[in-house]
């Protein structure tokens, strides 16, 4: 159609010139820099699994093999610090494959003039949040860059896990009638991050849900063999997890808004800036999709477990509407809920 | 939560629900002028709940949408300036210009920042007293009152590195212009309760009398709309075109006084272009000659251009409720919230976005 050919795009999505915030926001922008990036470049049979950790088979045992960088700010938070944080995150990645977190590396990459007793309190915090966590940090890096840099601290961690044989758990697992179980309350790290960040002090004890999570999901392991697949929301939420899992299993996904459970606290900052709490970062919370028959099994190996005491199943698997979330109103009408391109932006009025 | 639970109550929706399906005896087409309550109808799905009688057309009360193409061009050309601190509220840095957008401007090196409130720009400009500070100053009679604010501070202050880039909108007069059309189809109309708020009523009492069609004052809870839309049904059923106030909890007929004496201190009424509508007479605030100097435009010398939508666009019968978002060729294939072609694409209030983000297989299951 020749009228088409005049139409220019005034801002095109995918050939942007510079990298933009939106390319880290675990939104659209994020997904289109590793398809269109880094996966083509680097393709290969492990890496093309996309999952939040590579199994790696190598004689004699299973491997989980992930990384994550972190670049939080403030560095201390109500709930952790970048060290913690640092800890739970990769520890986290390898437990959504179902892995038995063992032994991390740590990077740090420190800007000149950053304070020594600041690094020493995210140091012990790491430390600590590794003995908990009963994980070694067996091998690391440090790097300083000149002032204006780098901000303060930036930390990588890689983390090694073992998996047991014949566990396989794939955001393509996802059948029609599979539930989807959610362990907690949504949103409580992204709101406690943005409230220290924005100065919007809370009468509460809001903080962030920070943890690790592989003993959780070793407890959903133990009553279920009918886990399909596990995620930590973090970046880009709830919402982000389950749009990946739609699409890369080619199913629906069917939330009910009663079922997902929301603190007043975060509610009411998001009610404030304009901002949907299914798209907010969570630490310590995961989402699993489970066959039918075992969802309740596992849910109740989840209330057991303190990580888990405020879960709930969340919604089903559809055949209908392939690669879409929707969500069921409190009013029984239902709405998209859709991948953002990039970070959630506070609305005018 | 408290004072917003009670506003989402499904039982109570149900009642209002039923309560308008009872009344309702013919086809009523009704409008909600702005984009936060377009925005609620569509997260919540109330236009479904609705009798197949009463249908919603979505009004151009999104200000990010209707800001027009020249402004957005200003804005980048002022943001990436060296020496600039060019702040802004979040949903308008993604918002395409002829060429590019704000988020772009700051990837290249522009320090763009994100804003609550104008006055955290005149505390950044309190703090940089080497750089010059622009608040990009955008919104209906909702945000005046704030930006305002901040200019008439920066004037007590003495802050010589502050000003606005100006695109304000006022809301009676784009319903004129919807009302005077020949096409007009809308018969009764969801007044902006934010706007009512700091304005007052009685200008939609002058048009009322004037088109004799039915407002009432709406808020932007489920509740708050449908029982707008049920005290609409009546008036509209009893032959009656009056002016009623659903938002008593934040609105009055006389409004928020002090807010718009201050308002008008600093700004007077000119003609504003409408992105996607073109230009309205007396349709928006300029900074008073007086605050010359905190006006952006002047202080940069940025010079008028002119921008052209794209042809194929439906963006003003949409923006006046003529057609349906859904109606678009474009929508959803060359046009999506990535990449916006229209005005009521680019922010989440506008209609198009809204349709996009809550119903988008709707219309694939159709087609």
């Amino acid at each position: 159609m020749a009228s088409a050919l005049t139409l220019a795009c005034p801002v095109p999505l995918a050939p942007k010139d510079r990298i933009l915030l939106g390319h880290g926001s675990g939104g659209k922008l994020s997904a289109a820099l590793v398809n269109d990036l880094f996966l083509p470049l680097f393709r290969n049979p492990v890496l093309d699994c996309l999952e939040d950790q590579a199994t790696l088979s190598v004689p004699g045992s299973r491997l989980a093999f992930t990384t994550d960088s972190f670049v939080v700010k403030p560095l201390f938070f109500r709930g952790g610090d970048i060290g913690s944080l640092a800890v739970h995150g990769t520890v986290n990645d390898l437990a959504m494959g179902g892995a038995e977190p063992l032994f991390l590396s740590a990077g740090f990459i420190l800007e000149e003039g950053f304070e020594m007793e600041k690094l020493r309190r995210i140091t012990e915090s790491m430390a600590a949040a590794a003995r908990d966590a009963g994980v070694l940090i067996v091998t690391g890096d440090t790097k300083v860059v000149e002032r204006g840099g780098a901000d303060g601290i930036f930390i990588n961690t890689a983390g090694i896990g073992r998996v047991r044989e014949g566990l396989s758990l794939s955001a393509a697992n996802a059948r029609p009638g599979d539930r989807i179980l959610v362990s907690g309350t949504l949103g409580d790290h992204g709101i406690t991050i943005l409230a220290e960040r924005e100065g919007i002090g809370f009468d509460s004890d809001l903080r962030s849900d920070s943890a690790a999570l592989h003993r959780l999901t070793a407890d959903m392991l133990a009553a279920s063999t009918q886990i399909r697949c596990m995620r930590d929301p973090t970046r880009g939420g709830l919402a982000s997890s389950l749009n990946e899992i739609a699409a890369r299993s080619g199913v629906g996904m069917a939330l009910n808004e009663e079922s997902i459970l929301i603190r007043d606290e975060v509610r009411g900052a998001c009610e404030m800036l304009g901002l949907d709490p299914l798209y907010v970062a969570n630490e310590g919370k995961l989402v699993a999709i489970v066959a039918p028959e075992d969802a309740d099994a596992v849910l109740q190996a989840m209330l057991r477990n303190p990580l888990g005491r405020n879960a709930s199943i969340a919604g089903t698997v559809t055949s209908t509407n392939p690669g879409y979330v929707t969500i069921r109103t409190s009013f029984g009408t239902s709405r998209i809920v859709d991948m953002l391109s990039g970070d959630q932006l506070p609305r005018i009025c | 939560m408290r004072f917003v639970d009670e506003y989402r109550d499904p039982v109570l929706a149900e009642k209002l629900v039923a309560d308008i399906r009872r009344r309702v005896t013919r086809p009523w087409v009704i409008m909600e002028i702005c984009g936060g309550q377009t925005h609620t109808l569509m997260r919540y799905g109330i236009d479904e709940l609705l009798p197949a009688q009463v249908e919603l057309a979505h009004g151009p009360g999104c200000p990010v949408c209707v800001t027009p193409l020249e402004i957005i061009d200003k804005a980048v050309e002022i943001a990436a300036r060296p020496g600039v601190i060019f702040v802004s509220y979040g949903d308008m840095l993604r918002v395409p210009g002829s060429r590019t957008d704000l988020f772009q401007v700051k990837a290249e090196g522009g320090d763009v920042r994100i804003a609550y409130s104008p006055m955290e720009a005149v505390a950044i400009a309190r703090r940089n007293p080497d750089r010059a500070v622009v608040f990009f100053a955008v919104g209906f009679e909702t945000t005046a009152p704030a930006n305002a604010m901040a200019v008439w501070q920066a004037k007590l202050e003495g802050l010589r590195n502050f000003s606005l880039l100006v695109s304000h909108v006022l809301v009676p007069p784009a319903i004129r212009l919807l009302l005077d059309s020949p096409l007009n189809r809308v018969q009764g109309f969801i007044a902006p309760g934010h706007v009512c708020a700091v304005m007052g009523y009685t200008e939609y009492e002058e048009l009322a009398a004037r088109y004799r069609i039915p407002f009432v004052v709406g808020g932007f809870e489920p509740l708050d709309l449908l029982e707008a839309i049920r005290m609409l049904v009546i008036q509209l059923e009893e032959g009656r075109a009056d002016v009623e106030n659903q938002y008593v909890r934040s609105v009055t007929r006389a409004g928020n006084v002090p807010a718009r004496n201050r308002t008008l201190d600093v700004f007077e009424v000119a003609d504003r272009k409408w992105r996607g509508i073109g230009e309205i007479a007396d349709s928006g605030y300029r900074l008073r000659p007086e605050f010359a100097a905190f006006d952006a435009e002047k202080v940069f010398g940025v010079s008028a251009t002119h921008a052209d939508e794209p042809p194929e666009c439906i963006a003003a019968q949409v923006l006046q409720g003529l057609r349906k978002p859904v109606d678009c060729p474009m929508f959803g294939n060359r046009c999506t919230p990535e990449c916006p072609m229209g005005a009521p694409m680019v922010s989440s209030e506008g209609a198009c976005a809204a349709y996009h983000r809550y119903r988008h297989f709707h219309t694939e299951v159709a087609a």
